[in-house]
């Protein structure tokens, strides 16, 4: 029986370490107005950074802004692929392939080289808001894509589910590869509409056209698009975190047959977790379509599953936040060092190198990665943990002499150890 | 039973769940008491039948606010009807038999668990104890036989689909989701009963507000019930064995169980923990519980059931009350295998 010492405080008796943790000890400190104010500055700084594009933090091979939209994108998946893994425990290689079934809906629906629709009237998948349009279906058609790939594989688990899903996503890049017919192949889709909006003498096509170029270019503009995306995802994950709907996910994680025992109908929830993970993969190969105006196969192959898992793998499986982390070190470290050159090799080429020498380290020194998750699973969780953090201080600093105060259980463990 | 918390989920800053004694809980749950079943026991009646419960550690001398039986089923449950007529069968196994391969674990085994008791359900290591229990909770198909539940065959049902019927189950092993908090792990439980999904929980439906509430509420209040409130806010995983062992028993009750099945609970206590355990056992079967218990300590068993029915190498060999299973030849023979005067 450890840990019986009813003086000790549990908090102090577990220790905290590493820069993740000592962040957040402070952020749990602050207020909420204070957290708020946090947030917004922080927030307001992150938007603004392309714009500032600061002399060291600047990328230098590549437009900063292009990188830091491509950040965002990164993030929208990390955050979809951590309810997946992260939150219900499923391993999913494939994500790619969702992520590929997004960008190919907008392509397919709006390029002029799709070979399905060039032939039809386009109705409203033409003109400037044929992307907007787009959005929705892609987020349908991805989620539809995920019942289909859950439906049959979410009854093995583990090592098998990841293998199942890892075929998944070669077969979607396989696929596009090779319906010619409908895809184009190997050759792509171009042309791919964007949002025309801000339109003005020299940006005919407006701002998220590649053809602005102004100080706020059509990088940054996808950047300010997608983070905003990215917040309004926070807020919907959020939301079934703290409720029902993210208890059950961490249950089945921690352990799929007793959460079934104790009543949690465990394939529903695995389901939703996979489609709610593959509708958020969507959107961002919806926004990726959009940005670069051009999808090919080549995009999605299984190595960018890899990275993704890495982004949530780094960032703290099960932590939406720290998971924007883990997408802004796989995107902005690789693109930042790009321009360096050693020995005639740009450092950037080494990325997976990189990658995988850090996954090595981080599972030997920090397996939970950079921010580990913390469990807030209930909607009034803030209220009742403090009443109940009250309640279990005044029961270990007065614990009172056994069999007349305190709880029971530590009573008749106090008779025992002393 | 009308619930008792307004419906409006944006009342403002009302606490969700109050500490015992501060007041509004207190008077809320007050409400529907007298529609409780009357409790059957007052404690001195109860340390008379049962002299080993002297030397428990007893949560009701100890919290005021669980000094009434009543009170804490009513906050425990408040959707459940607790059903007076004690001695029909709750639960009823008929010639269950469950075969793995050629070797068969269980084999005709029939008993029935009636309503308002704790059964023991004893037998030597290998007997076909927790065997018996999977094919109860619908962890394994039987080959053959039937349980039925409250007049319902089980067959068939998935396993949350049981939960929801009213069985739960504590688990030999400790089985916590052990990085989420106490409290979260009995929410879990609680959630067997709600109906909020994915929906409901991202526009915050009034339904869902109500549910979390619901899901605090009684989660605090199971968890005062078993005694570990302070450590609510603890991950599952950092908590004391003994805690571990008592958070199970809150989880399974949070599904408003007809039926608490225990799986060996006492497993790697100590004597003192273990008569604590005992008093918490009778405690819930007065709160309107049915019991099943798993038990290798004689002692816990002959002192706390109503009945015992003993396995041995998957067959029924007696049933009874203690006494007469105490007393039973072939029980001392199979499994006791020492005088009845040294077992209690």
């Amino acid at each position: 029986m450890t840990n019986s010492d009813p003086t000790v405080p549990v908090a102090a008796a577990a220790p905290r370490r590493g820069v993740g943790d000592a962040i957040r000890s402070w952020w749990d400190r602050q207020s909420r107005p204070a957290q708020w104010g946090v947030g917004v500055v922080a927030f307001a700084a992150l938007a603004l950074l392309p714009v500032l594009d600061p002399p060291l933090i600047s990328t230098t091979a590549t437009d900063f802004g292009a990188t830091m939209a491509q950040f965002a994108m990164v993030a929208l998946i990390a955050i979809g692929l951590n309810v997946v893994v992260g939150q219900a425990g499923l391993l999913d290689l494939g994500y790619v392939g969702f992520y590929a079934v997004g960008a190919y809906v907008v392509a397919l629906l709006t390029s002029p080289a799709s070979p399905v629709w060039n032939s039809v009237d386009h109705g409203i998948f033409s003109g400037p808001w044929a992307w907007l349009a787009c959005i929705p279906l892609a987020i349908v058609i991805t989620g539809i894509t995920g019942v289909i790939l859950g439906t049959p594989t979410l009854r093995v688990r583990g090592d098998y589910l990841a293998i199942v899903t890892l075929g998944f996503g070669e077969i979607v890049r396989l696929l596009a590869d090779n319906l010619k017919e409908v895809t184009n192949g190997p050759a792509g889709l171009q042309g791919v509409l964007f949002p025309e909006l801000g339109t003005s003498a020299d940006k005919p096509d407006g701002v998220f056209s590649v053809q602005n170029n102004d100080r706020i270019n059509s990088g940054i503009w996808w950047y300010w698009l997608a983070l905003l995306l990215v917040v309004i995802v926070l807020l919907f994950v959020g939301n079934l975190e703290r409720s029902r709907v993210g208890r059950s996910w961490i249950a089945i994680r921690e352990d799929e047959d007793a959460a079934e025992i104790m009543g949690v109908p465990t394939f529903k929830y695995k389901l939703w977790a996979f489609v709610i993970g593959a509708g958020i993969g969507g959107l961002s190969g919806a926004v990726y379509a959009g940005q670069v105006q051009y999808v090919d196969p080549k995009a999605f192959t299984v190595i960018n599953s890899m990275l993704f898992l890495c982004a949530v793998v780094i960032g703290g499986q099960g932590n939406k936040l720290g998971v924007i982390v883990g997408a802004f070190i796989i995107v902005y470290i690789p693109a930042r060092v790009q321009g360096i050159e050693v020995g005639g090799q740009s450092l950037g080429d080494f990325k997976y190198l990189f990658f995988g020498l850090a996954l090595v380290a981080l599972m030997i020194f920090r397996p939970q990665g950079l921010f580990p998750a913390r469990a807030r699973l209930i909607t009034f969780g803030r209220q009742v943990y403090a009443a109940a953090q009250r309640v279990g201080d005044a029961a270990r600093r007065d614990p009172g002499p056994p069999g007349e105060g305190g709880d029971p259980v530590v009573g008749a463990q106090k008779e025992v150890t002393s | 039973m009308t619930h008792r918390f307004p419906d409006d989920p944006r009342e403002p800053a009302r606490p969700v769940w109050q500490p015992p004694g501060t007041g509004s809980g207190a008077d809320g749950v007050a409400d529907g008491i007298h529609q409780v079943v009357e409790s059957p026991t007052e404690q001195v009646a109860e340390v008379l039948a049962d002299p080993l419960a002297t030397t428990v550690v007893d949560p009701v001398a100890i919290d005021p606010a669980l000094a009434d039986p009543e009170l804490v089923a009513e906050v425990v449950a408040p959707q459940r009807d607790i059903v007076t007529a004690e001695g029909d069968a709750l639960l009823q196994v008929r010639d269950l038999t469950v075969e793995f391969g050629g070797l068969a674990a269980l084999s005709d085994v029939s008993f029935d668990i009636r309503r308002g008791e704790i059964l023991g359900l004893i037998g030597p290591n290998g007997a076909g104890k927790t065997t018996c229990f999977n094919a109860i909770t619908g962890v394994y198909t039987p080959t053959r036989g039937t349980v039925s539940f409250d007049g319902e065959p089980l067959r068939k049902l998935k396993r949350h689909k049981i939960t929801r019927k009213g069985i739960a189950r504590t688990f030999q092993n400790v089985r916590l989701w052990g990085e989420m908090t106490a409290l979260e792990n009995v929410c879990v439980g609680t959630d067997a009963r709600h109906k909020t999904s994915v929906w409901g929980a991202t526009f915050r439906t009034p339904r869902h507000y109500r549910e979390e509430r619901d899901a605090v509420d009684r989660g605090m209040a199971l968890l005062e019930f078993v005694g570990i409130a302070a450590r609510a806010t603890e991950k599952a995983a950092n908590l004391p064995y003994g805690d571990q062992r008592r958070l199970e028993i809150a989880r399974a009750l949070a599904t408003e169980p007809k039926l608490l099945c225990l799986d060996e609970p006492a497993a790697g206590f100590n004597p003192s923990e273990k008569s604590a355990l005992m008093g918490l056992i009778k405690k819930i079967r007065d709160d309107g519980y049915t019991v099943l218990l798993i038990e290798h300590d004689m002692r816990l068993v002959m002192g706390v059931t109503d009945r015992i029915v003993v396995l041995e190498f998957g067959r029924k060999i007696a049933e009874g009350t203690p006494r007469e299973v105490r007393d039973n030849p072939a029980v001392i023979a199979a499994y006791l295998g020492v005088p009845d005067d040294e077992i209690v």
